[in-house]
Formats: structure tokens, C-alpha cells, sequence
């Protein structure tokens, strides 16, 4: 039983990591506009797309 | 009214489909032999210009969204105040690299296809690094290189695409509320996250406190509860700590103050407890009414923005440029760059874009913006125009007098603005009762103290400490925001667009209501609604008027359905009338006057027909067969179908109606007479400034709302439907939300009375409290969400248009 003093602040370490990750998509705006993504995610890059861009960042840091 | 509203049948090809928009083509357009046919210039440009990039994979993926789009417009400008150095300062911003960045408003983004073509923009126009579209805000974010590629030609092409870019104004503003709503969000996960996990380890303290636990684990568990709780109550409960100490320093009380007092009094008592490594902990009711208040806190705050961001779309829409002539040629300059003294050139479609005075040119004028008169007003040479109008004719010179907040519609805007500041500030109505409830809780927290101190001391501090804590006003707290947000959502989605939930309230405070134009009563357009004379005259009017487009010709046309087919020659035809030959026998129609210059005489009869009907706000015609007068007709505006019972139904709420209106008073009155309106409540005439004036002051005596349709854009309501029956549902919807909001806040008072009994009696204990506390939170957000304040209502005028424009 004494496997609790172990095992209780591991847990709350993976809680810490896993809100740590919410806080960063929340503050960087990944959850701005959760429409347009889901329409956005329906198209197909054409072979020659759009891979040169860096993902994910055009709504952060304005 | 004996006059039917005849549809007009607009003539369509059959299977003639435009290529670009895949509405019908008229006939009249279509090209034999054309491998595609186009309903518009508009449409056949840019289908040139999709189809010339090799973008034809648009229309694929419209039709598998399933959505059909608009006729497009490019206005084919120039955009050449989008490179303006002060317009660039304002609009756009530098991102370390070098990089510039935008944001657009696009008219006319509608589907998902429009979100691939958009954002192929960088494939287009070399130097545009990226464009993100944010659909249901109609937003564009775009990045460009300014070395490579000027704003206005990223501009140019957009509008070849057919989507017309307007500046996205209030950048800053904007841009911190994005930075509000994303720590708030940060804050409810923390919160969520630390409610979840306290709960978690508070069940294995309930199971000990039945089961028994040997004292150290009670200890680890206290502790891990004590450790993940202070962050989310230092920075979830922060919110309102600093709501109620912001309230407490200009001494006024505010829902936050009870809210804090339990906060804390319930993470004290359990701090101290954890300390002692004894009695009992709060921290799951804590953690959970922090989650689940600021949950409702942001729910409240997305319903209006939502409505802040459809009022910002309406101000995008004005114009941002105007066209200088300068040294014999014309240029666009941006809207601030404009002085006193210049000439501008106005053409027909566009809005003035400052006060001035003719220079050259003819046209015709529509006020509504400025006066709320319907009627398109002509002006010449030498003739003053205000900005915000908007010609509807032929070009026009304008030597500007006055700009920007100098303008009438400026100074206006002004006005009500300051107007709008100077209102008392809307306590909100779960605020009122804040007041009492801090008092009356603090003085049964003592009471319950006095009532066991005699007792035990420690078990008396336990007792009030269960208090404060099951009285925190979760409930209370939540039940205002939640109902009036759910209403302000749903309202949103019937086509009400409300600013806050203050104004709900206000609305349900009957009083004075005023109609800021006839239109809202009438059906807008002109109708033959009385006919004085031969019958036998009509199918000759009609025949000849079938040769005018002159609005009333239409109207008669319309009314008297289609003309007979007799032999017609037209003689003469100007804006007074029409003359000619119908079936062999010379038939005039006309004005007054048109008529009276071209038979031998009016007969007495009939010129008392002309002035009944202009004192009963029509506007007479007369026909003329074979030079005698023959018959006076009578055009108007008719009421709408719906006007009668919806007044009636605003009647029943305690309002009390009238007209305020720039409208021809003659015409007013005679509307708000077939309405039954008194006589004294309808008054035309009444220009902007006057109409505000009338509303300040009336608004000191009581409660005054103005229904207006363009004129005053701050107002608190935007009604997305046409006529006055909006308003009848508007009421009745405000009528069911307060009814809500009433109902949540008995809900919450009987709760936070049941757990003061059971405080009292000693009986509350951390497991009472964690039932208690989220089972009445869950009754409050389901009879919100349960509430229908706002039905959708079938929008008629919705269903002509494409289905997602």
C-alpha cells in the first residue's frame, strides 16, 4: 500500500505535463477558430502543396 | 387592401446554368454556341480568373460541400489606400523577420471551397507567404513580404476572386481580447485539471472517513489535495478576488465578494486543517466551484462576443477609400487622408465619403443611413451631400467640406456614442443581490458560531466555516450568466444580435417604443392602393406603363396584371409620365401636372381626387384617354402582411408605439393612421440629431427603445429580419429568458437555504457539501439550456438566397 507515496505524485506529474501541453495550445491560439480547421483538413494537398510552411503558427504570437 | 403583391417572374433558360455561381442564367445573356454560360460580368471575370491559375478544382469541392455561392462582384479597384504609409500603421503589423501582416475582412466568403481558394493566395501572387481564412468570422490573416509584392495587389487579386477585402479595423482591441480569451481558457483547463484530480483523491478520503485509514495516508492525501489546489485557487480564483476587491474599493458589493468569502473561507479552513492534521477538507467543492464558475464566466463572454464581432462586421463594411481628382486625373486615397477643400469623385453605387457640395453631375441620393428615408432624393450642382449616402444614379464631383468625425454622420455617431456612455451603468440584476445576500450570510455565519460556541468552540468554527462555504453562491453565480447567455446564443441564431445581457433586461421593462422609419411597417415598395375613376381606363394605362420603368409604371403594371395585347405607340416619355397611342386611342399618363399640360382641361372632381390622395400620403397620377381625364390613381407604400398583429403583440407586452421617422410627415401620418396609432406618437420629418435628442430625454422618464434600421449602428439590438414582427419575437423572447433567469435564481436560493439549515443544525460534512454544491450547479445550467427564449422563426427572405452566404 505504501506504493501510493510513489505512485500519487507520479500522477500528478503526468497531470503537470499533460496541462503543461493544454497551456501551450491554449496561449498560442490553437484554440482560436476551431471551425476552419475541421473544413481544412478535408482538402488534399495537391503533390506540389503548401509543405514549405511552418505549421501551425499563423495565429500565434500576434 | 385590395392590391395583391404580384411576384415578378424573372425569365430563366432552361438548364442554362451561370459556370462560376450555378444559378440560373437570364435569357436575355445567354450566348449560343458558348461552351459555358455566365449570369453576370462579375461571374464570367472570375471564373476567368480561377480558371487561368488552375484553380477549376474550386468548383469540385463546392459542390461535394454541398453549398452553392453568389453571384460574385469584383469592384475591380484599385485598392491603392492599402499601400498608404498611415494606413499600413494602422491596419498591419511587422513580425520580426521582416514579414507584414494583415487582416481582412472578405465579403463573400461562404464555404469551405472558399477556405482552399483563399488560401491558395500565395500561389497566385509571388511575395504572399500565407493566408489563413477564419471562416466563420469571414477574417483573413494574411503575411506578405513588402519587398516583393505590394499590399494592394494581394488586395487586387482577391478581389478578382471575388471576394471583396475590407480593412480589418479594431486590430488592437481585437487582438487583447484574443489574448483574454486564451489565459481564460488556459485558466478553466487548470481549474478542470485540479478539479478532477482533488475529486479523484477526495474519494479515497470519503472511503476512509467510512472505512477507516490509517493516519498517514489521510495525511498524503490531504496534503497532495492542499499542494495542486493553491494554484488554482491563486490563479483560477484570482478572477474573482480581484472582481470582488475592485467592487469592494469604489464600495459597491458584486457577485464576486460572496463567491470570494466562500473561496477562501472553504481553502482556509482545509489549509489549516491539513496543519493540524485534523478535521475535515473542502478542497473538491472548492476546486469544483472554481471550474465550474469560470466555465460559465467564459461561456457568457464567447455569447457576446460573438455579438461584438457581427457589429464589427458592419463597420468593416464602410468605405475606406475615396477618389481624389487631382491634376485632371483621379486616384484613390485612403478615408484619413482626405481634407477639407478637395474634390471627389462619386460614382453611382458608391457612399459619399465626406460632406460637401456638388460640384457637377445629376443623380439620385439614398438617405436611409443618415435620415431613414426610404425615397431616394435627387440632387444637382450646388447641392449639399453627407457622408454615409449612398448614389444610386450617375457620377458625381464633390468639393469636400467636411471630414471624418466633422461629418453630420460622424458627429452623430458621436452623439450617441456619448450617449451611450452617459446611461447609468446597468447593475446586473444577480448583482442587487449580491448586496443582501453577503450581509444576510454573514450574519447567520455568526449566528451559527454563537449557537455552538456554548457547545464546543472548535466544532462552532467547523459549522460556520461549512457555512460560508455551502452558501457560496455557486449557483447564484452561474444562474444569471447561463441563462442570459443561452438566450443571447439562441437569439443570435433567430437573427437577433444583442449586445449584452443588460439590454434582455431592459426589454422586458416596457415603455416607449419607437419606429425609426415607415419601412418597418410598409412593404417598401410602391403599389397601386386606390383607383378613382373609369375602369374601363385601366388595361390602357396599364399597356402604355408596361413601356416605363419608372418604379410607379411597375407598380400599376404589377397590380393590374399583365397588359392586354393592344398595339402601342409611345409618343413622349419623361420622368412625369408617358404618352402615346394604345389600341388607336391617345392615352396619357402621369403626374398632375404631366397630365393637366396635355388635355384641355382637369375637371374639378378630379383635381379633389388628386388632393385627397396627397393628404392621404399617396402619390396621385392621373390618366388621361383621348384628351379628357379619365380615371386618378393613387400609389403608396402598403402596410406588411404582419404589421397589424405584430404591433398588436408588442401592444400586449406594455409598450406603447410610435413612429419617429425623416420620412415625409404626410406619409407617416397616414401609416400610423391605418395602424391606429395615435395621432401625437407619429411624427415625421425628425431629423437624426432631433430623434436622439427625443430618445435622451425620454429615457430620463423611463424606459425608451428606438427600432432603427441603419441609422444609429451602436444601437443594442440588431434585427436581421425584416418588419416590425422581429421586434414581437425579440420581446417575446426577452419576455421567456428573464422568466428563466428568475427561475434559476429560486432554484439557487433554495439550495443555498436548505444547505444554511443544514449548516446550522451541524450536519453539513465534506461529503454533504460535494453532493450539494455541483447537483444544484447541474439544475441551474440544465433549466438554461432547457429555456426556449428565442425560437428560430422560418425567414422567408433566407430562402431566396444561396443557402450558406
Amino acid at each position: 500500500m505504501s506504493v501510493i507515496f510513489v505512485l500519487l505524485p507520479l500522477a500528478l506529474i503526468f497531470a503537470a505535463a499533460a496541462f503543461g501541453v493544454f497551456l501551450w495550445a491554449a496561449l498560442s491560439g490553437q484554440y482560436d477558430d476551431v471551425h476552419t480547421p475541421a473544413v481544412r483538413i478535408l482538402y488534399d494537398d495537391e503533390p506540389a502543396g503548401r509543405d514549405d510552411e511552418p505549421p501551425g503558427s499563423a495565429w500565434g504570437g500576434t | 387592401m385590395s392590391i395583391t403583391e404580384g411576384a415578378v417572374a424573372r425569365p430563366r433558360a432552361a438548364g442554362e446554368l451561370c459556370a462560376h455561381c450555378g444559378l440560373a442564367v437570364p435569357l436575355g445573356v445567354v450566348e449560343a454556341d458558348a461552351p459555358r454560360q455566365f449570369c453576370c460580368q462579375g461571374c464570367r471575370a472570375v471564373y476567368a480568373v480561377i480558371h487561368e491559375h488552375g484553380l477549376d478544382r474550386y468548383y469540385t469541392l463546392r459542390d461535394s460541400s454541398g453549398s452553392a455561392s453568389a453571384p460574385a462582384s469584383p469592384t475591380g479597384r484599385s485598392y491603392g489606400e492599402f499601400d498608404d504609409p498611415g494606413f499600413q500603421a494602422r491596419n498591419c503589423w511587422r513580425t520580426a523577420d521582416g514579414v507584414a501582416a494583415t487582416e481582412l475582412y472578405l465579403e463573400g466568403v461562404h464555404c469551405a471551397a472558399c477556405v482552399w481558394l483563399v488560401e491558395r493566395l500565395p500561389g497566385l501572387v509571388p511575395g504572399v507567404l500565407e493566408v489563413r481564412l477564419d471562416l466563420p468570422r469571414s477574417r483573413a490573416l494574411v503575411r506578405w513580404d513588402p519587398a516583393a509584392v505590394p499590399l494592394s495587389a494581394v488586395a487586387r487579386q482577391l478581389d478578382a476572386l471575388g471576394y471583396v477585402p475590407h480593412p480589418g479595423r479594431g486590430l488592437e482591441a481585437r487582438a487583447l481580447r484574443r489574448r483574454e480569451d486564451r489565459k481564460m481558457l488556459a485558466r478553466i483547463g487548470l481549474a478542470g485539471a485540479v478539479a478532477a484530480n482533488v475529486m479523484a483523491i477526495a474519494f479515497a478520503l470519503y472511503g476512509g472517513a467510512f472505512g477507516g485509514m490509517e493516519p498517514e495516508y489521510a495525511a498524503l492525501f490531504r496534503w497532495a489535495s492542499l499542494a495542486i489546489t493553491v494554484p488554482s485557487v491563486i490563479w483560477g480564483g484570482g478572477v474573482f478576488f480581484r472582481g470582488a476587491w475592485a467592487a469592494l474599493r469604489v464600495r459597491t458589493l458584486h457577485m464576486d465578494l460572496p463567491i470570494s468569502i466562500g473561496l477562501l473561507a472553504g481553502f482556509l479552513h482545509g489549509a489549516v486543517n491539513t496543519l493540524r492534521g485534523a478535521g475535515d477538507v473542502y478542497f473538491d467543492s472548492v476546486t469544483v466551484l472554481i471550474f465550474l464558475l469560470l466555465a460559465g464566466r467564459y461561456v457568457q463572454r464567447r455569447q457576446q462576443r460573438a455579438a461584438a464581432d457581427s457589429a464589427e462586421l458592419l463597420a468593416a463594411l464602410a468605405p475606406s477609400a475615396a477618389r481624389l481628382i487631382e491634376g485632371g486625373g483621379v486616384r484613390e486615397v485612403p478615408l484619413e487622408a482626405l481634407l477639407p477643400g478637395a474634390r471627389v469623385e462619386v460614382r453611382a453605387g458608391d457612399v459619399v465619403p465626406a460632406d460637401g457640395v456638388i460640384a457637377a453631375g445629376r443623380s439620385a441620393l439614398d438617405l436611409s443611413l443618415l435620415s431613414g428615408e426610404s425615397r431616394p432624393m435627387g440632387v444637382g450642382p450646388g447641392e449639399r451631400v453627407h457622408a454615409g449616402t449612398i448614389n444610386l444614379v450617375s457620377r458625381l464631383e464633390v468639393q469636400v467640406e467636411k471630414t471624418g468625425e466633422d461629418t453630420r454622420i460622424g458627429r452623430l455617431m458621436k452623439l450617441v456614442e456619448e450617449y451611450g456612455r452617459r446611461r447609468a451603468p446597468i447593475v446586473e440584476l444577480a448583482d442587487r443581490i449580491a448586496g443582501g445576500f453577503v450581509g444576510v450570510v454573514l450574519i447567520l455565519a455568526a449566528l451559527t458560531f454563537a449557537l455552538w460556541a456554548p457547545v464546543d468552540t472548535g466544532r462552532a468554527v467547523d459549522h460556520a466555516v461549512a457555512l460560508l462555504i455551502v452558501t457560496c453562491p455557486c449557483a447564484l453565480g452561474l444562474a444569471t450568466p447561463l441563462a442570459f447567455s443561452a438566450a443571447i446564443g439562441r437569439a443570435a441564431r433567430a437573427g437577433f444580435l444583442i449586445k449584452g445581457a443588460d439590454v434582455i433586461e431592459k426589454l422586458t421593462r416596457p415603455g416607449r417604443m419607437w419606429l425609426d422609419k415607415t419601412g418597418t411597417l410598409t412593404a417598401g415598395r410602391a403599389a397601386l392602393l386606390d383607383w378613382r375613376g373609369d375602369e374601363a381606363a385601366k388595361p390602357l394605362a396599364a399597356a402604355a406603363e408596361a413601356h416605363s420603368s419608372h418604379p410607379l409604371a411597375r407598380a400599376l403594371v404589377a397590380a393590374l396584371g399583365p397588359a392586354p395585347e393592344l398595339a402601342v405607340t409611345i409618343a413622349e416619355t419623361h420622368g412625369g409620365g408617358i404618352e402615346g397611342e394604345v389600341a388607336g386611342r391617345a392615352v396619357v399618363v402621369g403626374s398632375p401636372d404631366f397630365v393637366a399640360a396635355r388635355v384641355r382641361f382637369v375637371p374639378p372632381e378630379f383635381a379633389r381626387d388628386v388632393r385627397d390622395l396627397s393628404e392621404a400620403g399617396l402619390t396621385p397620377v392621373l390618366v388621361a384617354v383621348d384628351g379628357a381625364v379619365a380615371a386618378a390613381a393613387g400609389f403608396g407604400d402598403p402596410l406588411r402582411a404582419d404589421a397589424e398583429t405584430a404591433l398588436a403583440r408588442v401592444g400586449d407586452h406594455g409598450w406603447r408605439v410610435g413612429i419617429l421617422s425623416g420620412d415625409d410627415p404626410v406619409v407617416v401620418a397616414a401609416v400610423g393612421s391605418r395602424l391606429g396609432l395615435d395621432r401625437a406618437d407619429c411624427r415625421g420629418g425628425v431629423s437624426p440629431e432631433a430623434k436622439l435628442r427625443a430618445v435622451r430625454d425620454e429615457a430620463a422618464a423611463g424606459s425608451v427603445v428606438m427600432v432603427a434600421e441603419a441609422a444609429l449602428a451602436a444601437a443594442d439590438v440588431f434585427i436581421a429580419r425584416p418588419g416590425v414582427a422581429g421586434v414581437a419575437d425579440l420581446l417575446d423572447g426577452a419576455a421567456r429568458a428573464m422568466k428563466t433567469v428568475r427561475r434559476n435564481l429560486v432554484l439557487s436560493l433554495c439550495y443555498n437555504a436548505a444547505g444554511v439549515a443544514l449548516a446550522m443544525a451541524g450536519l453539513i460534512t465534506p461529503v454533504v457539501a460535494a453532493v450539494l454544491m455541483p447537483l444544484s450547479s447541474m439544475t441551474v445550467i440544465a433549466s438554461s439550456y432547457r429555456a426556449r427564449s428565442f425560437t428560430r422563426v422560418p425567414d422567408v427572405s433566407r430562402s431566396e438566397a444561396p443557402p450558406c452566404r
